[in-house]
């Protein structure tokens, strides 16, 4: 079983890119289950088809300890496993502390169990690591490859490098290791190179770039994957070649964080290609 | 090592500092070398001693926490006032009832919640979806059962972390109630560099939500409050009865045999004598500012002491009938304090003491070993500042650093219906010049001989060193102290809470505490014991640093 977390600045589309490229994993028959680490519980929404579920978190403080897993978990599109983590509304308590009560929770009713073949877990996390709760997938070895979702922009770049530094702070106490950057498109320009070099001073790679389409939204719209939704469209395809790669990956890394002057220096250089 | 040219025996400072900083790395040792001083008469005042520092991460420090401060040590006290932990459960058990202050509720329809530890027993989902709610229905259920005057809550460590705005839930649930008083204090445990910062926190919320609510007076002639007074082992009961005896009335104790009408009617009393330096000169200074009610330093701890602070008072209420009264007293009183001086003396002369404990009582209790012969030759506070070391004209040089920064200072107006000055200017003038100088403390280092040393924020390893080295006839901390000192054949008297004697104030308390440390110094109980290992060693190792 390949413990994958989705890492990401807030808005980046983790959610989207994670669950298209899940249907990807399905479609090739893999049996996936994804756990959503976010308050916000939408990480399940379009393999569900729709917000249909109860979190963990919730069931847990409405039912007490005697809970089961088939309260928790549902089956969404090609058989796929689906969990929302769950958490406190905005500005109250502490949704870190929530991450880390529901995974364990997970463990303790056997989620993880072989019985269920599971090939893939895949953990999609809130926005930055933000403190020592979201941190908690990386933090005690429940996800063991981390892609991070970016594109072209600076603050996306800035986020990506923020989270290579907690990968590295892991990695050093455990076996975590960043299988890759997803280029996200946001049709920056020179976005497909820049997030090459990137990937490359980072000590990892560029393992796909997905460019922008708005069958995405169309999708979304539907409460679908893109694959489920459209399954001929290109933009299908293009997950499908995501997943592919995804499941080929064997550069796994100890990243390499880069100086707030190096990614500075990158944008311009990258910038002004066509300045020139 | 012994050298008598200071006056104090088997004892050379310098080279015991010098080996208690010796196993520190150096950066280590040059904080904790200015948190040790060499008693020195200076011509321009005491000596200057780094102190309300923070400890340093890896040693083990004598110094309780800031919510043990305010609840444990400010409230804890207060009889009928129910007081919440809102926070796991731990620190609401371990705040409860440890430190012996003592209450008399036995007038009719008195309330006592002392003896109930109220906590909002936080669970993990508490933590993660905040824990308002159940702080708000502990609250209701706490009035429900009890319908007392007022509640208070107290945030331990999580709630400052997951942001639980207990202030609001107070103010709505006394708004809810009408006749309940609820009120909040954020007393993180990890605020503050000791548990000094509960204090002051506690200082500030008794202040803005209690302190003047009630009007209504006692009867008396001679009003007064007791500031800082915890009656551990009935310490303020037998103040209580000298005062009486003399004709003064003490309206309110801050905190000590306290009920919230003692608080709410502080402000009418005519001068506030403080015990306790450190733990509460926020609330004199205070009620001096918005009421008008001078303040002076007592001290009760000392027969002598005792004498003197009753004729402080006498003096300020300047009335014969009062001073003739005060006279007869302290002459009835002394004859039981001299006998039991003539029996101690004796068998107590000229041995050692060290004292490491609180804000004031390091000081305090210097005077009842003074009285029966005995040296202090080292000293030093847990959490106290600079000026209860050097005295108060230090205070406008203190450093105010990030941590002083995070506990709020009340800004205090004079109230302008009830503010009233208690004297006039001159006349406060004049008391200051006949020797009895208004909000005035001299601070511990001026009253200890040259040669002796004081060590602030003392540790575990220096405790057993010191003991080690110099082997005083008795030593007085706390629980956590005790029973590694008299493993090393040394008694340790605890000062904190008093074992289980007391009480050691006023002038039965002096007698009290003559027996309990003659007992204690002349019974080599403690340096009898030997542990298998210490007779027959089997088995001897080196740490590989050494």
């Amino acid at each position: 079983m390949r413990k994958v977390a989705i890492y990401g600045k807030g808005g980046i589309g983790k959610s989207t890119t994670t669950q298209n490229t899940v249907a990807g994993l399905a479609e090739m028959g893999k049996k996936v289950m994804v756990v959503g680490c976010d308050p916000k519980a939408d990480s399940t929404r379009l393999l569900l088809g729709g917000l249909a579920q109860r979190s963990v978190l919730d069931t847990l403080r409405e039912e007490g300890e005697d809970v089961d897993l088939g309260d928790l978990r549902l089956s969404g599109f090609a058989e796929t496993l689906c969990v929302e983590s769950g958490g406190p509304e905005p500005g109250v308590g502490c949704a870190g502390r929530g991450i880390i009560t529901s995974i364990n929770m997970l463990e303790s009713l056997g989620a993880y169990d072989d019985k269920y073949g599971l090939d893939y877990v895949f953990y999609d996390v809130l926005g930055d690591v933000v403190c020592g709760g979201f941190a908690m997938p990386i933090r005690e070895g429940k996800a063991q490859e981390i892609y991070i979702v970016c594109s072209g922009e600076m603050m996306a770049m800035y986020a990506a490098n923020n989270i290579c530094k907690g990968i590295m702070k892991f990695a050093q106490s455990g076996g975590v290791r960043l299988g890759g950057l997803i280029c996200n498109s946001r049709n920056v320009d020179n976005e497909k190179e820049m997030i090459a070099e990137f990937a490359k001073l980072l000590g990892t790679h560029m393992i796909y770039f997905v460019p922008r389409d708005n069958d995405v939204q169309r999708a979304e719209i539907n409460r679908k994957t893109v694959i489920e939704w459209k399954p001929g469209c290109p933009q299908a395809q293009e997950y499908r070649n995501l997943a592919q790669a995804i499941d080929l990956n064997d550069m796994f890394v100890v990243p390499t964080p880069i100086s707030q002057a190096q990614l500075e220096s990158l944008l311009m250089d990258f910038g002004l290609l066509d300045a020139a | 090592m012994a050298t008598k040219e200071n006056g104090l025996p088997g004892w050379d400072p310098a080279s015991v500092k010098e080996e208690m900083l010796r196993q520190y790395p150096p950066k280590v040792a040059r904080k904790r070398a200015k948190q040790m001083v060499i008693n020195q008469p200076r011509p321009d005042g005491s000596p200057e001693i780094m102190a309300n520092v923070r400890t340093i991460p890896g040693i083990i420090t004598m110094r309780g926490c800031t919510y043990a401060g305010c609840k444990g040590v400010i409230m804890g006290p207060t009889r009928d006032i129910v007081n919440i932990t809102h926070g796991p459960i731990g620190c609401g058990f371990y705040s409860w009832l440890t430190r012996r202050n003592q209450t008399d509720a036995s007038a009719p329809g008195a309330e006592n919640y002392m003896t109930y530890s109220f906590s909002t027993d936080m669970q993990d989902k508490d933590i993660i979806f905040g824990g308002e709610k159940k702080l708000e229905q502990a609250i209701s259920e706490a009035y429900d059962l009890f319908h007392p005057k007022a509640i208070a809550v107290f945030a331990t460590c999580p709630v400052g972390l997951i942001g639980d705005d207990i202030h609001a839930v107070a103010a709505r649930m006394k708004k809810q109630f009408g006749d309940c008083n609820v009120f909040a204090f954020s007393c993180e445990g990890y605020k503050g560099v000791s548990q000094s910062a509960g204090h002051h926190i506690a200082n500030n919320q008794v202040f803005r939500h209690v302190v003047g609510n009630n009007d209504e007076s006692k009867p008396g002639k001679f009003k007064i409050s007791l500031l800082g007074e915890y009656n551990i082992g009935g310490d303020g009961f037998e103040i209580d009865r000298v005062l009486n005896k003399c004709g003064i009335t003490n309206l309110a104790t801050f905190s000590g045999n306290s009920t919230y009408d003692q608080f709410a009617s502080a402000h009418t009393s005519d001068l506030n004598c403080v015990m306790c330096h450190r733990s509460i000169n926020y609330v004199a200074d205070m009620l001096e500012t918005k009421f008008g009610v001078p303040w002076i330093k007592v001290n009760f701890i000392g027969a002598g002491a005792t004498a003197k602070s009753l004729r402080k008072i006498a003096q300020y209420f300047d009335d014969p009938e009062l001073t003739a009264r005060v006279e007869e007293v302290i002459a009835e009183e002394m004859p039981a304090v001299r006998a039991a001086l003539t029996e101690v003396k004796p068998r107590t002369q000229d041995k050692t003491a060290m004292l490491f404990v609180g804000g004031s009582r390091a000081h305090h209790y210097q005077e009842l070993f003074k009285e029966m012969g005995m040296k202090t030759i080292s000293a030093g506070y847990e959490f106290a500042h600079r000026d209860d070391y050097e005295g108060r004209q230090v205070i406008p040089n203190l450093t105010v650093d990030a941590d002083s920064r995070n506990i709020e200072e009340l800004e205090v107006e004079p109230d302008p219906q009830r503010y009233r000055a208690r004297k006039a200017p001159e006349k406060i003038g004049e008391l200051a010049q006949s020797g009895l100088p208004m909000k005035d403390y001299e601070g511990l280092i001026p009253d200890m001989e040259p040669g002796s040393m004081i060590i602030d924020d003392l540790n575990q390893y220096e405790a057993e060193k010191l003991v080690e080295l110099v082997k005083p006839d008795i030593f007085c901390a706390g629980i956590k102290e005790k029973f590694s000192v008299q493993k090393m054949g040394i008694p340790l008297k605890q000062l904190h809470s008093y074992d289980s004697g007391g009480p050691y104030a006023g002038f039965k308390g002096a007698v009290n505490f003559y027996h309990e440390i003659d007992r204690l110094v002349n019974s080599k109980v403690w340096g009898y014991l030997k542990a298998p290992w210490q007779e027959n060693p089997e088995l001897s190792a080196t740490y590989v640093w050494e």
